[in-house]
């Protein structure tokens, strides 16, 4: 299919400036930087974590105040999917196990398979099939200071510093401490990292680091983390049992406040189930499915903020939610790559920006926040993008430079899975540029913990993306896949240690603390059929939903 | 503000005059704009997808579809996130298929032709039609992989096999029934724990941390306020990109 012949049209625009602006790149001049006051500029009026609109106040729970996006304070301020007093839990089905794990991504898994080790009874819950999760989506690698040059010490600063100074020190530590015990960990159950012939682990710089550190497995670093957990977890067929399309929508507390379970969704059956547990773990993800002022994401479709709110509603308290990572370069066309990363080595490597005209408008390589921000300003205040014939906005990415700066051939050597999937829709990105619009990335915050994982309510841990703290108001890339991997183990193991440490039997399943939420929430006066967690996004057309006469929604789904 | 409307998250605004064609979703006709996956054309007819959509960007596997367009016998597979629907397609999705994982335990296993041929027999009966690898949407040579851990080559077939996505395609496909990427993911964990050496560096180091080689720079630090920190990081030797034989001139933190 390739582009439109209107779009080829407008490309000409670009082929028409592209000798000369290759000229200047070899001449070293580039696009003028921006002043630190036309960057504060641009990120006050555009970027959406600045902007005034767009983001309110949460009015209840431990944050009360907290300035964050309204669709994630949509999600707070919601009922829960079920009236508290309307669960009689002597008629749902109970299962019984010592730790529940909620979320079956690379954090929720890790934490699975070490409480198993530990010698537990594990029930590993989550919303879709196992694996369908953020993890698998990373591409670029996992960071850990395993070679000679390099220590803990240095990965701590860096991270720290990529934090802009903002992170919580003792999760940082834990973080850069444990680094090369996972990627042991993970080379032990066999995973596939790409290395020198020697055994000696192949390395890279990523954005952000002073040492080489970025391990990775091709380009599907992610997704062979996460098919290694997942065997492992699948070979503990004594310890672990697997609930897929099972959906947290409440945690439960006894009557001294400790956790004892939570309470089920059947995605398929519709029923609810309750799950009674000593110790509990959310590993949930992130909330890039919101679609933060429409934005399109990079996530997966179960990336809707479910464990921040049943964490909330609990009690535990969230950490840096007021920032989120948007990607300058996400992909606007074809259609079905849209929000789909561009890697920013595409700019690296010296492509430009351009707006419908051809013309560069910003320096390609300023920080994340600022290039997002001038890519929004091009398009929605000056109004020089380009429109998708879906209607979707983009600025042109002039990845055909690349071959005139660094010679032919380096397009394929450097981004082979970029090629292919734009060649797969007929768009040769040796020979046309590719179009690009900012998309939602990574929850940079979430829930608060410590070291341990712990969040506050006894029983309760958290670990992964779901949490907020080490990362500060900024991640480096290769940081989250070690974040879920290092804070899934210790959340196993704090929950393992929890558990033999518990006396007595489970509390009883209660949900107080949902109905003491939901109380606060009635005196909002929020619609009454918001309600929370959302489970998946929906993506049905107003023309449908203008059809379905008798159909009915609890919230987004039917 | 701009006039031009922009196409919010994974909704889609159709441009004026989008042409509808003719899919059939499990053999039922809906009109749906061109330029849609399949995925979303499914989303755009009014489904709401609770099994066969993950990642909706072709790495997990959940969305593998199958069809065939009308007066066409040929069969065709793909994966309904990456695929652009198109005119009479007739189509249907598997959000599952049944493989049995061999039960097993990694480090109880050794790196061998014969465990292989244990764990997965129906290897054996391959009957070599290759049907596999024409059903496999990330276009691995499946058939491919198979033969290598049939010939017990487990590094061959792990590297054949490592772009699989577990979609399950191949093994519905299978006229000897095999669970090709149960398969698959016992040779990539065999050949990365038993074949593949292990990382040296990795070992010394796992030891240092284990020692609490670290505990002490690491406790300095998260006591240390931002203007020490700061200073620290401005001053932190960058490793060169080319950086064979490279070594920094501070080496007390390491
Ligand atoms: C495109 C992309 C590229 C990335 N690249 C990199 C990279 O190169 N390096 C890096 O370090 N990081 C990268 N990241 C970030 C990283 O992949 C994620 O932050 C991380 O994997 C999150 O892991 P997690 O286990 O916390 O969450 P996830 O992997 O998202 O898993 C969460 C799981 O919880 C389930 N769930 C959600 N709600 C519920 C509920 N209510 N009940 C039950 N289950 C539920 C979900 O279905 C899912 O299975 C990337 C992310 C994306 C999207
Ligand atoms: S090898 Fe089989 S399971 Fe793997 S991607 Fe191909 S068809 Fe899917
Ligand atoms: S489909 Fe089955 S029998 Fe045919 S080549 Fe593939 S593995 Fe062999
Ligand atoms: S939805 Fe994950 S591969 Fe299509």
């Amino acid at each position: 299919m390739g582009y439109t012949p209107e779009m080829m049209e407008l490309i000409k625009r670009v082929e028409a400036t592209r000798a000369a602006r290759v000229e200047r790149v070899k001449n070293g001049e580039y696009f003028t930087a921006m002043t630190l006051d036309e960057r504060a500029d641009v990120l006050n009026k555009f970027h959406p974590d600045y902007k005034d609109d767009g983001r309110v106040a949460v009015r209840v729970g431990p944050n009360k105040g907290d300035v964050y996006p309204e669709e994630f304070v949509a999600c707070l301020e919601s009922y829960p999917r079920i009236d508290p007093d309307k669960v009689d839990f002597s008629v749902l089905e109970t299962f019984t196990t010592d730790v529940l794990v909620i979320g079956g991504g690379g954090g929720g898994t890790s934490a699975a398979i070490i409480a198993a080790n530990e010698g537990n009874k594990v029930i590993l819950a989550t919303k879709l099939r196992h694996g369908d999760a953020n993890t698998v989506m990373a591409e670029g690698g996992i960071q850990g200071a395993d070679q000679e040059v390099d220590s803990p010490y240095y990965h701590y600063l860096d991270v720290i510093g990529g934090g802009h100074f903002t992170n919580s020190p003792e999760l940082v530590a834990a973080l850069t401490n444990d680094a090369p015990l996972v990627i042991k960990w993970l080379e032990d159950m066999g995973m596939m990292f790409d290395k020198n012939p020697d055994g000696r682990m192949r390395v890279r710089h990523g954005g952000g680091t002073c040492r080489k550190r970025m391990h990775s497995a091709g380009d599907m670093t992610g997704s062979e983390i996460m098919r290694v957990l997942r065997d492992e977890a699948r070979s503990h067929t004594d310890s672990i049992e697997l609930i897929e399309f099972a959906a947290a929508v409440e945690i439960l507390k006894d009557s001294q406040g400790r956790v004892s379970g939570a309470l089920m969704y059947n995605l398929e059956t519709e029923e609810y189930f309750t799950i009674r547990a000593k110790a509990v773990v959310i590993a949930t993800g992130g909330f890039g499915r919101l679609h933060v002022q429409g934005f399109a994401t990079t996530n997966h479709y179960g990336a809707t903020a479910d464990g921040l709110v049943l964490g909330y509603r609990a009690g535990v308290p969230l950490a840096f939610m007021h920032s989120t990572q948007y990607h300058p370069t996400g992909a606007a066309y074809p259609e079905q790559n849209v929000g789909l990363l561009i890697t920013e080595k595409v700019r690296g490597l010296g492509a430009n920006l351009l707006n419908i005209s051809g013309e560069q408008f910003v320096f390609e390589r300023e920080p994340r926040d600022v290039e997002s921000a001038a890519i929004i300003r091009e398009c929605a205040e000056r109004e020089n993008g380009i429109q998708t014939p879906v209607g979707r906005l983009g600025v042109w990415l002039d990845s055909p430079m690349i071959e005139e700066l660094e010679g032919p051939g380096t397009v394929e050597r450097e981004l082979p899975a970029k090629f292919v999937q734009f060649m797969r829709y007929g768009i040769d990105i040796r020979e046309v540029p590719m179009l690009v619009y900012p998309t939602l990335h990574y929850q940079n915050g979430g829930l608060k913990i410590n070291a341990k994982t712990e969040t506050g309510v006894p029983g309760l841990f958290a670990a992964g993306e779901v949490t907020g703290g080490v990362h500060g108001e900024n991640r480096l890339m290769g940081n989250s896949l070690l974040d879920v991997t290092v804070f899934g183990r210790r959340a196993g193991q704090s929950a393992a240690q929890y558990v033999s440490d518990f006396s007595g039997e489970i509390g009883e399943p209660g949900l107080a603390h949902a109905k003491e939420f939901m109380e606060e929430v009635k005196g909002l006066n929020v619609p009454e059929d918001r309600v929370a967690p959302l489970l998946l996004p929906d993506y049905t057309t107003e023309e449908v939903r203008s059809h379905q006469l008798t159909a009915h929604y609890e919230g987004t789904i039917r | 503000m701009s006039t031009q409307t922009i196409a919010s998250g994974d909704t889609t605004i159709l441009p004026e005059g989008a042409k509808f064609i003719p899919v059939y979703v499990m053999g039922k006709k809906y009109m749906l704009p061109e330029t849609l996956t399949i995925q979303k054309a499914i989303e755009y007819a009014g489904f709401q997808y609770v099994r066969s959509c993950g990642c909706r960007g072709g790495i997990c596997g959940a969305c593998p579809t199958v069809w065939r367009v009308i007066g066409d016998y040929q069969l065709h597979f793909g994966l309904a996130c990456q695929t652009v629907i198109e005119e009479n397609m007739v189509l249907a999705q598997m959000p599952f298929f049944p493989a049995n994982r061999a039960d097993y335990k990694l480090e109880e296993l050794e790196a061998t032709a014969e465990t292989l041929s244990l764990l997965y027999p129906e290897i054996l009966k391959c009957v070599g039609c290759n049907t596999c690898t024409r059903a496999c949407p990330m276009e691995i040579d499946v058939m491919g992989y198979i033969n290598s851990a049939m010939r017990g080559d487990i590094t061959r077939a792990a590297r054949q096999s490592f772009d699989c996505i577990q979609c399950g395609m191949c093994s519905a496909r299978c006229p000897a029934q095999i669970a090709h990427y149960h398969v698959a993911q016992l040779c990539r964990r065999l050949y990365g724990k038993y074949v593949a050496p292990g990382a040296e560096h990795l070992v010394s180091r796992v030891s240092e941390v284990e020692a609490g080689k670290y505990e002490g720079a690491l406790e300095a630090l998260t006591g240390m306020d931002e203007p020490k920190l700061k200073e620290l990081y401005v001053a932190r030797e960058a490793e060169p990109l080319d950086s064979e034989g490279w070594e920094p001139q501070d080496k007390a933190n390491l």
